[in-house]
């Protein structure tokens, strides 16, 4: 049973009557001191981090005020990053960190989605249960960790046993596998990155799948459908927004990533065809030259930088809201 | 209207986080007390100094001033948050003094006019390599290096590494140059000395802690080179000299600029630094770009690492402290230095920077901080 306004609780009441700002703290001629204090205490948390919010954004405006002046728009169209001579231009970062967080989804959403369908449809309990928690386990390495990992152990192994062969044999008549091959690439970049993500999508997807009525599975099974239809036809269907609310997150997260994948991209701001090429992200370029930057318009540059970066993010999460939005409302839940 | 009763809960929220902050507070000053019997004597007048700067000298910095606070009332908390920095923090005066690897240029030095730049001790840059088919050291010379990284040598068999190189047999294996791809007083100091030995370089790329570096791979720290270098059949790299000795990383023999090849020792290093008494104006603007010196057996790819002290300050007993810090630094800590692995500077430069310690004044009259009658004397060892 939805609650109706009137079975809402009288604080809500109470906060909801008046207009405005004061609206937000409630008089306290209802309710007693424990209410009143748990009010205020939330409702300042409302609006603390909207307000942090805004004024990240507007500090960072400041800070990157000059470089907007100076380059204009050709900041987000150059491809020149020179701090010698004083030149910026973002376009490498902003194509590195969207095209290596696009293909780290497209490896991860197939891999944890097909994890959280094993786990909750296939494997038996005494699997699952350790599995679910080793993924999860992943999410609690440090990405340093991941990094170091990916400079000694996944990098050799994609240059000798994927990189190679692939620029040896496609690498000819397609560009996006031309060589050569040096292993830190956009593709290192983007695998180390998949695994990152790969358990906050499996972890939801699993969420969802679980919360899949179980009278809905039921009617499928009942009318003849096998486990795959029943799977792929009910519970799927079902829980696509949740599922993609999950790679939503994980794409947050790609686009934000800086240690790891700064460790195996290889850092060279190129717009290359090759995804075995090297390549450079904002987050990176970010840790990198900021410690270092001396001169005001190159810290500035590096302003524009995070600002376009929280820009994109923003973007992304918008369009991927709506996306969610749009699905769900098909799916008439 | 608000009453009491609604501020009541921030009015506790304040209250445990300022109970906290002492608690933590009073456990952090009681474990440090306990450090140093000194320190603990004098704990009302434990003065702090505040630095921030480089990454380069951190470990001898946190060792010169563990080491002084354990004998001295005073307090030193060094953030190595890298040279740029330690620059702006200079120029915003939130500390009492900087530490930069690159020198202070025109444009940084016109927003804080007349801070002092005190080398402490020498850095250089080995280039280390990864060709599993050469035993022995390889050799290289400025001009080649520099063509290495502009990409335009680009296998280890051309004709300009292989007559560098007699009598080793080179691998027939593509060059994969790798930089620092943070920035950094490293790459400051090897650009520096691409700079000075390479037109095409210096037309091209230019000096500086980041720069665009036209091919090659980058990577963060001298971890990550040494890293990538190592991962990489036929990859060459430039490494910070301390980092390379604790690694024992193949170092390559450079080219001096009286045509010595001389590999990255301390004692080369220290002879980069020889000769310069001259060199330093009588302004004693310490400043000086020491890459390719021309001294014999110097290494060439070597510079100072500065602490950046003001002209005024505000508080006597901060310029005092910090001036015997560095003092005792520069007098007595060469021992701890060399046990690191830096290479320290001579000493009669060092006095010579002491000296012009004697510009910095205090207080609102302008005091100097330095008695007129003091001498620096090389403690007898």
């Amino acid at each position: 049973m939805r609650p109706t306004p009137d079975s809402a609780g009288a604080l809500d009441l109470s906060g909801r009557s008046r207009r405005g700002l004061l609206s937000l703290f409630p008089s306290r001629t209802r309710g007693n001191l424990a209410d009143q204090v748990y009010a205020v205490l939330v409702r300042s948390m409302g609006i603390v981090l909207p307000l942090l919010f805004g004024f990240i954004v507007l500090r960072i405006g400041v800070a990157a005020w000059p470089a907007i002046r100076s380059f204009g728009p050709a900041f987000v169209t150059s491809t020149d990053w020179n701090p010698v001579a004083r030149e910026f231009g973002a376009l490498p970062f902003i194509y590195g960190t969207v095209v290596s967080s696009f293909l780290a989804l497209a490896i991860a959403v197939p891999l944890a989605v097909g994890l959280a369908i094993f786990l909750t449809e296939l494997a038996p309990r005494w699997l699952a249960a350790p599995v679910a928690f080793a993924t999860e386990l992943l999410a609690a390495i440090p990405s340093v960790v991941y990094g170091l990992w990916g400079i000694f152990v996944l990098v050799p192994f994609l240059r000798s046993a994927v990189q190679e062969p692939l620029a040896a044999t496609l690498g000819g008549a397609i560009p996006f596998f031309a060589g050569p091959a040096y292993g830190f690439s956009m593709m290192s970049g983007a695998v180390i990155l998949s695994i990152m993500i790969v358990p906050f999508i499996s972890a939801v997807t699993r969420e969802v799948l679980t919360a899949v009525p179980r009278d809905q599975r039921e009617a499928a099974l009942a009318l003849g459908a096998t486990r795959w239809e029943m799977t792929w036809q009910v519970a799927i269907p079902y829980a696509l927004p949740g599922i993609l609310g999950g790679a939503i997150l994980g794409l947050g997260r790609a686009l934000g990533e800086t240690v790891a994948i700064t460790m195996v991209i290889g850092n060279r701001p190129d717009i290359a065809r090759s995804i075995l090429a090297p390549g450079y992200t904002m987050a990176s370029v970010l840790a990198n030259e900021f410690s270092e930057a001396t001169g005001d318009l190159y810290l500035s540059a590096l302003m524009e930088v995070a600002l376009l970066l929280f820009g994109i993010t923003i973007l992304v999460n918008v369009i991927a809201q709506l996306l969610v939005w749009r699905v769900s409302l098909r799916g008439g839940r | 209207m608000y009453t009491d009763l609604e501020r009541r809960p921030s009015f506790a929220l304040a209250g445990t986080l300022i109970a906290v902050f002492l608690a933590s507070g009073c456990w952090s000053s009681d474990s440090n007390a306990g450090s140093s019997e000194s320190a603990a004597e004098d704990l009302g007048s434990v003065l702090t100094l505040t630095g921030a700067g480089a990454t380069f000298p951190f470990p001898i910095y946190s060792r010169w001033f563990s080491i002084y606070s354990s004998t001295h009332p005073v307090r030193v908390n060094y953030q190595s948050v890298g040279s740029g920095g330690g620059i702006r923090q200079m120029i915003a005066r939130t500390v009492d003094f900087g530490a930069t690897d690159a020198p202070l240029t025109p444009e940084d030095l016109a927003q804080m006019p007349g801070t002092l730049s005190i080398p402490t001790v020498i850095g250089a840059v080995v280039l280390t390599y990864n060709l599993p088919e050469v035993t022995g050291t390889l050799r290289l010379d400025g001009p080649t290096i520099a063509a290495i990284f502009l990409g335009e040598v680009t296998s280890w068999r051309d004709p300009r590494i292989v007559a560098l190189n007699p009598g080793v047999s080179l691998p027939e294996r593509a060059i994969l140059p790798i930089h620092r791809s943070d920035g950094s007083g490293t790459t400051y100091v090897f650009t520096d000395y691409l700079s000075a030995v390479s037109p095409d370089w210096t037309t091209r790329v230019g000096r500086g802690n980041a720069v665009q570096f036209p091919s090659g791979l980058g990577a963060r720290g001298n971890e990550g080179v040494t890293g990538q270098v190592e991962q990489s059949p036929g990859g060459i790299g430039y490494v910070e000299q301390v980092y390379a000795r604790q690694n024992n990383l193949p170092a390559a023999a450079v080219r001096n600029a009286i045509g010595e090849f001389v590999e990255p020792t301390i004692d080369a290093m220290t002879r980069a630094a020889e000769g310069l008494t001259e060199r330093i104006p009588d302004n004693n603007d310490f400043r000086l770009s020491i890459v390719n010196a021309p001294s014999q057996g110097s290494y060439p790819i070597a510079s100072w690492t500065y602490l950046l002290v003001s002209p005024q300050f505000a508080e006597c007993r901060t310029a005092e402290a910090l001036i015997d810090l560095i003092r005792w630094s520069l007098l007595e800590g060469e021992a701890d230095a060399t046990a690191l692995g830096y290479t320290p500077i001579a000493m009669e430069i060092r006095v010579r920077e002491l000296e012009s310690l004697r510009v910095v004044t205090c207080g609102p009259d302008h005091r100097p901080v330095l008695d007129s009658g003091q001498l620096f004397n090389p403690p007898n060892r």
